[in-house]
């Protein structure tokens, strides 16, 4: 027989044999289809939550960063001495060192006067430590006493800021601290705030009577161009006390990742979840198979009576698989798709459809309809030709 | 080869030890080349067990079975699907696929057969369905067709690859008188003109009158 042939007979024969019976088909791929969903909603919560809670550094603008060692994440830090942070001025390839303040408050929704919480972030506006344009153009008007600007991208219940803004009801409290916001800016907001404001280094010492100057959240070093970072992070590392971590950008960033992908319990929620919907798949289409074949399991019995081979019928289950994966996956795909975009107007974090996870749950669905298929081909060896007379 | 089934000797039981079911015993029989033989005998009585013995699906261990000048007693796999392949069967019920339309189940016969294109298999099963005189049924599915039609079918698709022997077993079974009467006839008739052997297992006399020889199994010996 010529290799053509060798797959395109069995494959329209599953395929013949799939578009017979449509409700049954119908039934198989949205099984198929409801796997894929399940992952894909998984998936892209996981990336998100992962995406949106480090959101914050990576935007951070500097070369070194100082946090307690008990600061698991950035939004809960330990505050420590600003003078830690000051004594590494004293290393020659150290260019500047500012201080940052973070802390969680309570900001008023200036129409329904509704209170919620928000991270503030306060440093010095000539310090430009989040690299986000909206915010170092605003520069000069952050230095005014009880100024702040908005997040953008904080979900709706603290208001329709930019409306606002337009029809100039610009001031509002934070913490029962009355000030005015002066601009909007997009950082993108996680699991663990629902909104930012940020502000400069006095203002924040004003809104937060209780915090003083010099206890300070994070610390963010920048050092002269052309040294480099690695040696300027390992000589600081034997000068600083040993309560403080010194991070590079990177591993800042992944510090803060890995947090919630292993610290924070929401980070096995999801891969629980993820798991969870590739064996909810997985059985769903073992069984659709394995009816299927049981079905099918005298006609396949009548071919061998005739003198197909066994491996034609393996060929016959592995195509169905394979066309059960294509159908249940194109739909799925494009009502993940949907999803997406529901999920993202309805928690403000961005669920991006990656050509990776795309990839990535196609091939999960196609491996999961290929393993359904070999565990129900034990059933093919019960088609004994002998029974069919 | 004059000789197309030659048995002798055959013995076969289902089970062993206390629950040892002896079938056949010492059955001896040999079919020519082009003869229509027509096997008879009581409900029970093993001849379908003689069948599949015959038609390589199922496995005898005593005695010789040579089917085309193949040894079918302990024989392999290969050899078994080899002999599958040059007979042709008829099945009590029609066994057709349900999802195939008349002419995809015949055509499905002549797949295995290497060096035919996609119309010339067409081309000879739908010649085989007007032989069988279903021209105008070539698209229907199983179930849009009748007992008679669909065991025609059947007919069809167990001729179309030339096969040197047809075993049927019980064709009419399900039939009516009629629809039965015509389904052998046709089977006949193409069989003759082929010069195909066939063994053709039943307990419906009034299909007797188109064998060349009737033999009868009682008990699991041929009388
Ligand atoms: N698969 C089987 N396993 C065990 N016993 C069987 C099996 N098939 C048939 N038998 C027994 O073999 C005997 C002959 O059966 P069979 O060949 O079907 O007879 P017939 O076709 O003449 O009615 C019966 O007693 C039946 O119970
Ligand atoms: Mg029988």
């Amino acid at each position: 027989m010529n290799p053509y042939n060798y797959f395109y007979f069995p494959g329209r024969l599953a395929w013949r044999q799939l578009v017979f019976d449509k409700t049954k088909l119908f039934a198989a791929i949205c099984g198929v289809l409801f796997a894929c969903v399940l992952v894909f909603m998984q998936l892209g919560f996981k990336d998100s939550l992962y995406n949106s809670a480090a959101s914050a550094p990576l935007k951070m603008n500097g070369d070194l960063f100082l946090m307690h060692k008990q600061t698991e994440a950035m939004w809960r830090p330990t505050r420590f001495n600003r003078s830690e942070l000051m004594r590494t001025l004293g290393h020659p390839d150290v260019d500047s060192a500012y201080p940052m303040y973070l802390s969680l408050a309570q900001f008023k929704n200036i129409e329904t006067q509704t209170k919620r919480t928000l991270m503030v972030y306060g440093y010095d506006p000539d310090a430009d430590l989040l690299a986000v344009e909206a915010i170092i153009e605003k520069r000069t008007e952050l230095r005014l006493k009880d100024t702040a600007l908005f997040d953008e991208s904080s979900r709706p219940e603290f208001g329709p800021m930019r409306a606002l803004l337009d029809a100039g009801k610009n001031s509002t409290e934070i913490n029962d601290y009355k000030l005015k916001i002066i601009g909007l800016f997009r950082l993108g907001v996680s699991f663990a705030a629902d909104g930012n404001v940020m502000t400069s280094d006095q203002n924040f010492l004003r809104i937060f009577a209780d915090r003083r100057a010099d206890q300070i959240d994070i610390g963010v070093i920048k050092i002269r161009p052309g040294s480099n970072v690695k040696k300027v992070q390992a000589d600081l590392k034997t000068r600083l006390n040993e309560f403080v971590n010194i991070f590079t950008y990177d591993e800042l960033v992944q510090y803060e990742k890995s947090y919630w992908e292993n610290t924070a319990p929401i980070g096995f929620i999801f891969g629980f979840g993820t798991i969870m919907g590739l064996v909810v798949g997985m059985v769903i289409v073992y069984q659709i198979l394995f009816t299927d074949i049981t079905n099918h399991l005298n006609e396949f019995a009548t071919l061998k009576a005739m003198g197909y081979k066994h491996g034609y019928f393996i060929r016959v289950v592995f195509a169905s698989a394979f066309f059960l994966a294509i159908l249940g996956f194109l739909p799925g795909f494009l009502m993940s798709l949907g999803l997406y975009r529901l999920a993202e107007s309805q928690t403000f974090m961005p669920m991006p459809m990656t050509p990776h996870k795309v990839f990535t749950v196609f091939l999960f669905i196609l491996s999961m309809c290929a393993s359904a298929g070999l565990l129900a081909m034990r059933k093919l060896k019960a088609a004994s030709p002998a029974d069919m007379f | 080869m004059d000789k197309m089934i030659e048995v002798n000797d055959l013995s076969f039981s289902f089970g062993s030890g206390e629950l040892k079911n002896t079938v056949l015993k010492d059955v001896d029989l040999t079919i020519h080349a082009g003869e229509i033989v027509i096997m008879t005998g009581p409900s029970g009585s093993g001849k379908t067990t003689f069948l599949t013995i015959i038609g390589a699906l199922r496995q005898a261990t005593e005695g010789n079975v040579c089917v085309i000048g193949q040894q079918l007693v302990n024989s392999s796999e290969h050899a078994k699907v080899t002999i599958r392949q040059q007979i042709g069967y008829i099945f009590q019920q029609h066994n057709l696929l349900k999802s195939l339309t008349a002419i995809q189940n015949v055509a499905m016969a002549l797949e295995m057969h290497p060096g035919l294109t996609e119309a010339q298999r067409l081309q000879r099963s739908a010649d085989m369905l007007c032989s069988v005189g279903l021209d105008d049924r070539l698209y229907y599915k199983p179930d849009q067709l009748s007992g008679g039609q669909r065991q025609r079918v059947s007919i069809a698709r167990a001729l179309v690859g030339k096969p040197k022997i047809v075993l049927a077993d019980e064709p009419t079974a399900s039939l009516d008188k009629h629809s039965g009467q015509d389904a052998v006839g046709v089977l006949k008739k193409l069989a003759k003109e082929a010069g195909t052997t066939i063994l053709l297992v039943t307990h419906d006399y009034r299909i007797l009158d188109i064998a060349d020889r009737i033999v009868e199994l009682e008990d699991g010996i041929i009388k």
